[in-house]
C-alpha cells in the first residue's frame, strides 16, 4: 500500500474526504470556523472534480432542513456548522434522528454566543448532548480525515440509520496545517458502499415520513429511537475495526495513553488530548503515575468500555470545555460520575472547566492541574465541586 | 359558464391521493383544496409539508392519509426541505441511480407555514430556483393552534389573538400582507391566487404551475368555518363571495404578466363576504367603509397590472 501523505489545512483535508465519499447533497451556510471545509468543498463542485448539488442556503435552519429533504430521497448528504450556526438548526438536529435519517455533520466546535465569540470549546456540541446523533470526537487532522468516511459508513448502515456528528475543535484543527494520510479511491470503495436507503421518498413507492405522535404511540417511537442509537454501537466498533484493517489505525470508543499502571488520569476530548500526553509525559519523569483517557465516542456513550479503562485508577481529573450553568460543574464530569456511580472503588472524580473560547491550555496548566487535584480526595470532593481554570481575578 | 363547469368535472380523475377519512373540521375548504390539488398532480409527485392543520389531520401516527410520498419535517422549514428533496432526486438522476420519472415536488403549508415563520426558508428556495410547486393554503389565522392571528389575518377579522375589544374594537389591525406579491418579487415564472370554491380555475393553476420548470407558487384561499365562525355549509359560498367583492380575486402573474382569471364586472359590496362571518361581527359601518375603500382601491391597482410585466428587467 503506498501512503500519500499531504501537509494540508485539516479544513482543506476534510473536505476532499467528503467529495472522495462521492457525497451527493451538501447544504450549508457560512459561520467562522466551519468556513473553508464548505468553501473547498463549493470550489471541488464548481470545478466538476464532485458532481454533486451544493446548496448554498439562506439559514443553518434550512442547512439541516435540505439536508433532512435530500437524506429522505436517499441522496448522501452532508453540512457542516459551528456553534451559533448549530444552535440555529437546533430544532431540525432533534427531527433528523428520529426520521432515521443519516445525514453527516462536521461540526467545528466553536463556543456559544454570549459574549459572541469565534473561538474553540465545546458549549455548542453539548447543547446538544440529547439529540440522538452518534457523536465522535476527533483529535488531530487524520482523525477527523478518517472519520468522515467512517461517519457515512456508520450512518449509511442500514442496522444504524442514523446521522453521525464529527466534533473537531475549531481554528485548533480547522485552521491547522497537518500531515494527513490520503486514503486511496480504491479504499474508499472498499470502507464506504453505495447508500441504499431503508425507505425512500420515491412514486413507485409512497411512504409518510413525518407523521406526528399521540400519546398512545409516542414513549414507543422514543423508546425505539433510543434503542437505535445504543445498538448502532456494535456497527461502529465494526467499522473502526474495518477501517483499521485498511489504513492500519485503529480507532476505539475510548483510548488510553500511559493508562494501564496510572493512578490518577486525565480525561480528555477532542485536541486537547495531544496536549495532555505530553503533561503525561512530563509527570511521568517525575515518578508520578499518571495517564490518560480519551473519551473519542460521545453517543451512545461507552459506559463499558469506559468502567474497564478507569477499573484500577484512583482519580480522574475530567476536563471540560463548556459549564453547565447552576449545574453540577462541567457536562462530561457529570456524566463521568454518573457512569461511575455505584461502582465498587468509585474513583474521585476532579472537575476542571478550562479551554473556553480558545483560551489556551499548555503543558504546564495540566500539571499545576495535577497538583491542584492532589488534595482532592475520597469524602471531600462532591458533585458540584470544580473548579474555572485560569481565570485571572 | 355553468354547463361547463358540470362537465369540465367530468375530466376529474376520481382517484384520490389525499384519501378520505383524514381528521379536518366539518366543511374545511382547506382539505377540499388539497384534495384538489392532489388530484391534479396525480401520483408522481413528492409532497413536502408543514406542520399545521392540514399535517395533522392526515398523519398521525401509525395512520396516513397520504398516497403519494410524504414528508413532515418542521413548521417554518417546507421551502428548505423541499429544495432537499428536489435537489436530491436531481442529482441521482443526474448520477443514473434514479430514473427520471419527472417527478412534480411539491411545497404545501398554511398562511402561518408560508407567509410569517416560513417566509425566509420559502423566499431561499424561490431564489436558488428549484424545480417545484409550492402552495399556501391560506385560511387567514393559526387555525391548527386555535385560531390566533397571522400576518395573512384580513384587517378587522377578530382572532384569539386579535380580539375586539372597548379598548382595541377593531380586532386585526394590520392589512393582510401580500404574499403573492413577495412570490412574484422573486421573478418566479407562476404566481397565482385560487380558491376551493372555483375548483376548475384552481386545478388549471396547479396543472400550469408543475408544468412550469423553476419554482412557482400557487395561493388558495382556504376558507375555515371553525375560525371564520360560519355554519360548515357556508363555505364554497364565502369563498365566492371572498372573490365576487374583490376581497379576493383570482389572477395568476406567468413570467411576470398579470391576468385575472375570474372576471367581475361588478364588485359586489364587500358588506355582503364580511356579514355572514363572526369574525367580523364586531365591525362598525366605518370600519366596513374603510375596508370596502381599500378593497376597491386594491382591485383597480390589480386591474392596471392586468397584461402588464412585473418587472422591466424581466422580458
Amino acid at each position: 500500500m503506498s501512503i500519500n501523505r499531504k501537509g494540508i489545512e485539516v479544513s482543506i483535508g476534510a473536505a476532499d474526504a467528503v467529495a472522495m465519499a462521492d457525497v451527493d447533497v451538501i447544504a450549508a451556510y457560512p459561520i467562522t470556523p466551519q468556513t473553508h471545509i464548505v468553501e473547498h468543498l463549493s470550489e471541488i463542485v464548481a470545478r466538476g472534480d464532485l458532481d454533486a448539488e451544493f446548496i448554498p442556503v439562506e439559514s443553518e435552519h434550512s442547512a439541516m432542513s435540505v439536508c433532512c429533504g435530500a437524506s429522505a430521497v436517499g441522496a448522501r448528504t452532508f453540512t457542516c456548522t459551528s456553534s451559533q450556526g448549530l444552535a440555529l438548526m437546533n430544532e431540525i438536529v432533534f427531527i433528523a434522528p428520529c426520521m432515521r435519517l443519516p445525514i453527516v455533520m462536521i461540526l467545528a466546535n466553536r463556543s456559544l454566543s454570549g459574549p459572541l465569540s469565534i473561538w474553540n470549546d465545546h458549549s455548542d456540541v453539548m447543547s446538544i448532548r440529547d439529540c440522538g446523533w452518534i457523536q465522535v470526537f476527533t483529535e488531530n487532522g487524520q482523525d477527523v480525515f478518517d472519520h468522515v468516511f467512517f461517519a457515512f459508513r456508520v450512518a449509511e448502515n442500514p442496522q444504524v440509520s442514523l446521522p453521525v456528528i464529527v466534533n473537531m475543535d475549531g481554528f485548533i484543527l480547522t485552521h491547522m496545517i497537518e500531515a494527513i494520510e490520503y486514503w486511496e479511491p480504491e479504499m474508499v470503495r472498499r470502507y464506504l458502499p453505495e447508500f441504499k436507503p431503508v425507505n425512500r421518498l420515491h412514486p413507485d413507492k409512497p411512504v409518510t415520513m413525518g407523521a406526528f405522535g399521540m400519546p398512545n404511540i409516542f414513549t414507543e417511537a422514543k423508546k425505539a429511537q433510543n434503542e437505535a442509537l445504543l445498538s448502532s454501537k456494535v456497527e461502529i466498533l465494526r467499522a473502526w475495526k474495518e477501517m483499521g484493517d485498511i489504513t492500519g489505525r485503529y480507532y476505539k470508543p475510548v483510548e488510553s495513553y500511559q493508562a494501564d499502571d496510572a493512578e490518577t488520569v486525565f480525561l480528555t476530548m477532542g485536541s486537547l488530548s495531544e496536549t495532555v500526553s505530553i503533561a503525561v509525559d512530563r509527570l511521568r519523569a517525575q515518578g508520578k503515575a499518571v495517564g490518560q483517557i480519551k473519551l473519542r465516542l460521545w453517543r451512545p456513550f461507552p459506559f463499558e468500555e469506559f468502567r474497564l479503562a478507569v477499573k484500577n485508577v484512583k482519580k480522574i481529573i475530567v476536563l471540560d470545555r463548556a459549564l453547565s450553568f447552576g449545574g453540577p460543574g462541567g457536562p462530561v464530569a457529570s456524566e463521568i460520575r454518573a457512569a461511575l456511580y455505584g461502582e465498587q472503588n468509585m474513583p474521585v472524580v476532579a472537575n476542571f472547566v478550562a479551554g473556553l473560547a480558545g483560551r489556551d491550555v499548555t503543558v504546564n496548566d495540566y500539571i499545576a492541574m495535577y497538583e491542584k487535584a492532589e488534595p482532592f480526595a475520597k469524602g471531600k470532593v462532591r458533585q458540584d465541586d470544580y473548579i474555572i481554570y485560569g481565570v485571572r481575578e | 359558464m355553468e354547463p361547463l363547469n358540470v362537465y369540465a368535472s367530468r375530466l376529474i380523475t376520481k382517484e384520490e391521493y389525499f384519501a378520505p377519512g383524514h381528521r379536518s373540521c366539518q366543511g374545511c375548504a382547506e382539505a377540499l383544496a388539497v384534495r384538489l390539488v392532489a388530484k391534479v398532480l396525480g401520483n408522481n409527485v413528492v409532497v413536502c409539508a408543514a406542520t399545521g392543520c392540514m399535517e395533522i389531520v392526515s398523519s398521525p401516527l401509525p395512520f396516513t392519509n397520504w398516497r403519494v410520498p410524504w414528508l413532515h419535517v418542521a413548521f417554518e422549514n417546507t421551502g428548505a426541505t423541499l429544495s432537499g428533496a428536489e435537489a436530491g432526486f436531481r442529482v441521482l438522476i443526474r448520477k443514473g441511480r434514479l430514473a427520471d420519472k419527472k417527478t412534480v415536488f411539491l411545497g404545501m403549508g398554511g398562511d402561518g407555514a408560508t407567509a410569517d415563520i416560513g417566509l425566509q426558508a420559502l423566499s431561499g428556495a424561490f431564489e436558488r430556483g428549484h424545480d417545484f410547486v409550492y402552495v399556501c393554503y391560506d385560511n387567514e389565522a393559526y387555525m391548527n393552534t386555535g385560531i390566533q392571528r397571522s400576518s395573512s389575518t384580513p384587517f378587522g377579522a377578530t382572532t384569539t389573538t386579535s380580539p375586539s375589544g372597548k379598548a382595541k374594537p377593531t380586532g386585526q389591525v394590520t392589512w393582510k400582507k401580500n404574499m403573492p406579491k413577495i412570490a412574484v418579487a422573486h421573478n418566479i415564472p407562476y404566481v397565482a391566487t385560487a380558491c376551493s370554491s372555483y375548483p376548475i380555475d384552481l386545478m388549471e393553476k396547479v396543472k400550469k404551475a408543475a408544468a412550469k420548470k423553476g419554482p412557482a407558487y400557487v395561493h388558495i384561499l382556504s376558507v375555515c368555518p371553525t375560525g371564520w365562525r360560519i355554519p360548515p355549509d357556508r363555505a364554497i359560498w364565502i369563498g365566492r363571495l371572498a372573490v365576487e367583492t374583490g376581497v379576493f380575486p383570482l389572477y395568476e402573474v406567468e413570467d411576470g404578466k398579470y391576468k385575472i382569471t375570474q372576471e367581475v364586472d361588478e364588485l359586489r359590496p364587500v358588506q355582503e363576504y364580511l356579514k355572514p362571518q363572526g369574525r367580523f361581527r364586531h365591525l362598525t359601518p366605518e370600519m366596513i367603509e374603510t375596508i370596502q375603500e381599500r378593497v376597491t382601491q386594491d382591485y383597480k391597482k390589480l386591474k392596471t397590472m392586468t397584461g402588464k410585466f412585473n418587472t422591466p428587467d424581466k422580458v
